[in-house]
C-alpha cells in the first residue's frame, strides 16, 4: 500500500520525529541484537534541509566583480536609452561569461537537438527530465525535446577564511 | 656531478613577466609518453578567499596596514606571507604605487642595482622597497609552498626541476634567477631558455610526428612575443648517427616589447578619438580602456568578418548604464596601429631605429624605442647570417643576405592573433623570395599560454630519461676588456682589447681552457673588468685577444668584479691570476680567478649594481 502524505504532513512528521526522540530510540534498537520482525513496507521519511547560503553569496560576489550583475539589475532600466543599456549589457555579458567559465562548467542534459524526438523509459531520471503537455499512458514516453536542459558538470568556488562576512558581495570603495 | 635524487615528478616553471605557470610530468607512470599537466596554484583572489588557478599573475602588492585585517589575507600554508597573484594584480590596478609588476624585466636591466631595493619605484613611505631579485624569489617561494602543501610526500625540492628564462638574459640575470631559486629552497633548479621550452612543448605534443615535420637542414625560427618581451631563437636540425639532432645556434637581443605595449597603444588611439569628440578621460579610464582593447584586439586580429567591436569602460560607481564610457574600435584602426605599427613590412636590411635617450631620464625600464618587431627580426636574421656555418647540412647559399629560416614556431599571447602571425610569416616569406629561397613552413599546435611551462617539464623529464635534447650551450662568447699597453696620449683613453674567456657554445658542466693572460691583482682590493659578450663570433677560442672588432659584434655588459681575500696572502700583496670560465651544472656562467703557480681560487662576480 502506498502512502501519500502531503508535503506539510511529511514536514510535521519529520519535525515530530526529531523532537520525540525516535532517532535516538532507533539508535538503541540498531545496537541491540537484531530481532526478525515481519517487514513492513514504508516510504522512507524525507528530510528537508536548508542549504547554507554561503556559496550562493560567494557566487553573487563572483558575478558582481567582473560582470557587475548586481549593479545592472538594481538600476532602473527604463531611465536609459537602448544604447546605454546595450553598452552595460556588454560589460555584464563579457564579465559574467568570463567569471562563470572560471568557476562552472555546464553540459546539456539531453544530447539530441531541440525539436527532435525523445523516448523516455519507465525508469527515466525524474530529476533530469520534466514531462509537459499531454501526459498519459505508460512508458516509453515519446515526445519532442523542447529545451535541452543544463547540468552543472563542475562547480568550484574559492576557499574562504574563517570569519569572512560573505554577505558583503561587493565592498564599498573609497578612493584616497 | 649531479646529485641523484629520487624524483617522482619532472617539474617546469615558467617564471613569466606577467604570469607564472607550473607544469609537471609524472615520472612513475607506466605510460611511455606521460603528459605534461598544469598545476593549479592556490592564491588570494579576493579578501579572505583563496582559489587555485592555472596561472599565478606575476604581481606583488604591499598593502597599507589599515587596508586589511590579518585574517583577510590567509593562504593554506601560511598566515604571514607576501601578497602575490590575482588579488595583488587587481589591487595594483587601483593602487599602482604599491604594486610590483614586470620584476623580471628589471632583473635583466644592466643599469640598475638588481639586488638593490628599488621597487616599487614610487612606493609610499610605509612600503619597504624590494629588489628585482627578491621579487623573483617571492614568486618561487609561493610556487614551492603551493606544491609542497598539495604534495607533502613529494616536496618540490626533491623533484627534477627546470626554470625558464628568456634566451636573451645576460649571465648576471641568469645567476640572479638561480640565486632566487636557491634562496627559495630550490637548489636543484636548472635553467632553460624560453624559446627552447616552446619547441620542446611542440615536440612533446607532436609525439614521434615531429621527425616527419622537420628534416636535416631545417632552421627553425622561434618567435616568442609575450606580454612584455619578445624573444627570438634559431634552432638548426642536423643529423648524427642516423637520428635528428637539434642545435640552438643563435638567440636575439633583449627586446622589451610585447602585447601590453599594443593594448596601451590602442587605448591611446581610442582616447584620442574620444578627445576629438570633447571627452577627456581620467587615468583610470585609460587603463580600463586598455583592458577593453585587449579583448577587442583578440577579436579584430583574428581572421574573421568582424569590422568593429564596441568598447565599454564600466563606471567605477554602481550606476553601470549611466556611468559607463562607450567607444568603438575598428578593424581598420587595429590594422593601421598594430599590424602596420608593430609589424610593418620592412626590407630585410632595415635597421632598428634608436634615438638618443634624454639625458635626464628617470629610472625606468629600457623599453624598446623602435616598436617594429619585424625590424628587430630583420636585424636579428641579418646579424646571424653565418649562424649555421659550423654545422653540417644547414649550408646557406653564398649570396644569402640573411640567415634563411625554413620553419617558424610562434609562442606567447600575441601568437593567438591570426593576423599577426600572417603578417610576420608574409614578411619573412617576402625576404626569402627576394633571396630566391622557398617559403617558410609553420609548426603549429602548441598552447601558447602554457607551452613554456610544459616544455620545461618535458625537458626536466628528458634530462633524466630518454628523448630529444636541444644542443646549444652558451649563445654568446664572453670577453674581458684589457687596456692596451701603449704610450699615454693626452685626452685619449687607452684603446681596449678584448680577451676571450668563454667561447661560443660552451655546454653545461664544462670548463674553458685557461687563457695564458695573467693579471696582477692586489689582495684585498676590488678590481673591476669591462665585460663583453658576442652573439656572432663563433670561432674565438678562450685566450684569443681582439684588438679590433665591429661595433655590432661585441656588446658591453655590466662590469665584473673580483676581490682577492685570502689567509695565505697579506693585504697589499700582488698575486698573478688567470681568469677561467666554466658553465656549471645549472647552466649558468661562472668566472674564477685562479692563482698562477699557487692554490688560490676566487669567485668573480657579475656586477649587478649600478655604476
Amino acid at each position: 500500500m502506498e502512502q501519500n502524505f502531503s508535503f506539510f504532513t511529511r514536514l510535521s512528521m519529520a519535525i515530530k520525529m526529531i523532537f520525540s526522540g525516535s532517532y535516538t530510540q532507533e539508535l538503541f534498537i540498531n545496537m541491540a541484537p537484531k530481532v526478525e520482525e515481519p517487514e513492513e513496507v514504508e516510504q522512507p521519511e524525507i528530510a528537508l534541509q536548508e542549504n547554507s547560503t554561503d556559496s550562493a553569496m560567494q557566487l553573487l560576489a563572483v558575478l558582481q566583480k567582473e560582470g557587475r550583475l548586481i549593479d545592472f539589475i538594481n538600476e532602473d532600466i527604463n531611465a536609459f536609452a537602448d544604447e546605454q543599456v546595450a553598452a552595460a549589457a556588454r560589460v555584464v555579458h563579457q564579465g559574467v561569461k568570463k567569471s562563470l567559465s572560471e568557476h562552472v562548467t555546464f553540459q546539456p542534459v539531453a544530447s539530441v537537438t531541440e525539436g527532435d524526438a525523445v523516448s523516455l523509459a519507465a525508469d527515466y531520471d525524474r530529476n533530469a527530465y520534466r514531462l509537459s503537455g499531454n501526459i498519459s499512458g505508460s512508458a516509453p514516453y515519446n515526445g519532442t525535446l523542447i529545451h535541452k536542459g543544463w547540468k552543472v558538470e563542475s562547480l568550484s568556488l574559492p576557499a574562504v577564511a574563517e570569519g569572512t562576512d560573505l554577505s558583503v558581495v561587493a565592498p564599498a570603495e573609497v578612493e584616497l | 656531478m649531479e646529485e641523484q635524487i629520487q624524483a617522482k615528478y619532472a617539474i617546469g616553471i615558467d617564471l613569466g613577466t606577467t604570469h607564472c605557470v607550473l607544469s609537471y610530468t609524472d615520472l612513475q607512470t607506466e605510460d611511455d609518453t606521460p603528459e605534461q599537466q598544469v598545476f593549479a596554484i592556490p592564491q588570494l583572489v579576493a579578501a579572505g578567499q583563496v582559489e587555485a588557478r592555472e596561472a599565478l599573475p606575476s604581481f606583488a602588492f604591499f598593502p597599507h596596514e589599515a587596508q586589511f585585517d590579518h585574517q583577510q589575507l590567509p593562504l593554506p600554508w601560511s598566515q604571514s606571507h607576501n601578497l602575490i597573484g590575482s588579488f595583488a594584480r587587481d589591487l595594483g590596478a587601483k593602487t599602482p604605487d604599491r604594486v610590483i609588476s614586470s620584476a623580471k624585466s628589471w632583473l635583466c636591466h644592466g643599469e640598475i642595482d638588481r639586488r638593490g631595493a628599488i621597487l616599487p619605484l614610487e612606493a609610499p613611505e610605509d612600503v619597504s622597497k624590494r629588489s628585482p631579485y627578491e621579487i623573483s624569489r617571492f614568486f618561487l617561494e609561493h610556487l614551492k609552498n603551493a606544491w609542497d602543501n598539495q604534495y607533502p610526500e613529494a616536496p618540490i625540492a626533491q623533484q627534477q626541476l627546470v626554470i625558464t628564462v628568456p634566451a636573451s638574459f645576460d649571465p648576471a640575470a641568469r645567476e640572479l634567477t638561480v640565486d632566487a631559486a636557491r634562496d627559495a629552497g630550490l637548489h636543484q633548479a636548472t635553467l632553460l631558455e624560453e624559446p627552447q621550452a616552446a619547441l620542446y612543448s611542440w615536440i612533446a605534443q607532436s609525439g614521434e610526428q615531429w621527425r616527419e615535420q622537420v628534416n636535416v637542414g631545417d632552421v627553425i625560427l622561434v618567435v616568442d612575443i609575450g606580454g612584455g618581451t619578445t624573444d627570438l631563437s634559431l634552432i638548426a636540425v642536423t643529423e648524427e648517427d642516423g637520428s635528428l639532432q637539434l642545435n640552438r645556434v643563435a638567440v636575439g637581443d633583449h627586446i622589451l616589447l610585447g602585447g601590453d605595449n599594443m593594448d596601451i597603444t590602442l587605448a591611446h588611439v581610442v582616447a584620442q578619438k574620444l578627445a576629438q569628440q570633447g571627452q577627456r578621460l581620467q587615468p583610470w579610464q585609460i587603463s580600463g580602456l586598455a583592458h577593453a582593447c585587449r579583448h577587442a584586439k583578440e577579436t579584430l586580429l583574428a581572421e574573421n568578418d568582424t569590422q568593429s567591436v564596441p568598447l565599454v569602460v564600466p563606471s567605477r560607481g554602481s550606476s553601470l548604464m549611466g556611468g559607463s564610457l562607450r567607444a568603438e574600435l575598428t578593424r581598420e584602426e587595429v590594422n593601421n596601429v598594430l599590424i602596420d605599427g608593430f609589424f610593418p613590412q620592412v626590407d630585410v636590411h632595415a635597421q632598428v631605429q634608436r634615438r638618443a635617450r634624454a639625458a635626464l631620464s628617470t629610472v625606468s625600464l629600457p623599453y624598446e624605442q623602435d616598436p617594429a618587431i619585424t625590424r628587430h627580426l630583420a636585424s636579428f636574421l641579418t646579424k646571424q647570417k653565418f649562424a649555421t656555418q659550423n654545422l653540417q647540412g644547414t649550408e646557406q647559399p653564398h649570396d644569402a643576405n640573411f640567415l634563411h629560416p625554413t620553419a617558424i614556431l610562434f609562442n606567447g599571447g600575441v601568437a593567438k592573433a591570426g593576423n599577426v602571425i600572417a603578417r610576420i610569416t608574409d614578411t619573412v616569406n617576402q625576404w626569402l623570395a627576394n633571396d630566391n629561397a622557398s617559403p617558410i613552413k609553420s609548426l603549429e599546435g602548441i598552447d601558447v599560454d602554457q607551452a613554456v611551462a610544459k616544455g620545461a617539464s618535458y625537458y626536466a623529464q628528458v634530462r633524466i630519461g630518454n628523448g630529444v635534447r636541444i644542443r646549444g650551450g652558451t649563445a654568446a662568447a664572453y670577453y674581458v676588456g684589457i687596456e692596451s699597453a701603449m704610450p699615454a696620449i693626452p685626452g685619449l683613453a687607452p684603446p681596449m682589447e678584448a680577451l676571450c674567456l668563454a667561447p661560443f657554445g660552451m655546454e653545461e658542466g664544462t670548463q674553458a681552457q685557461l687563457p695564458a693572460q695573467t693579471f696582477a691583482l692586489t689582495v684585498g682590493e676590488p678590481v673591476r673588468f669591462k665585460f663583453y659578450e658576442s652573439k656572432v663570433r663563433r670561432d674565438d677560442v678562450s685566450g684569443v685577444r681582439l684588438d679590433y672588432w665591429q661595433d655590432e659584434e661585441l656588446s658591453e655588459l655590466p662590469e665584473i668584479e673580483v676581490t682577492l681575500h685570502s689567509e695565505h696572502h697579506q693585504a697589499g700583496q700582488t698575486v698573478n691570476v688567470q681568469l677561467q670560465a666554466a658553465i656549471n651544472e645549472l647552466g649558468t656562467l661562472v668566472l674564477n680567478a685562479i692563482e698562477q703557480g699557487g692554490s688560490g681560487n676566487w669567485h668573480v662576480q657579475f656586477e649587478t649594481r649600478a655604476h
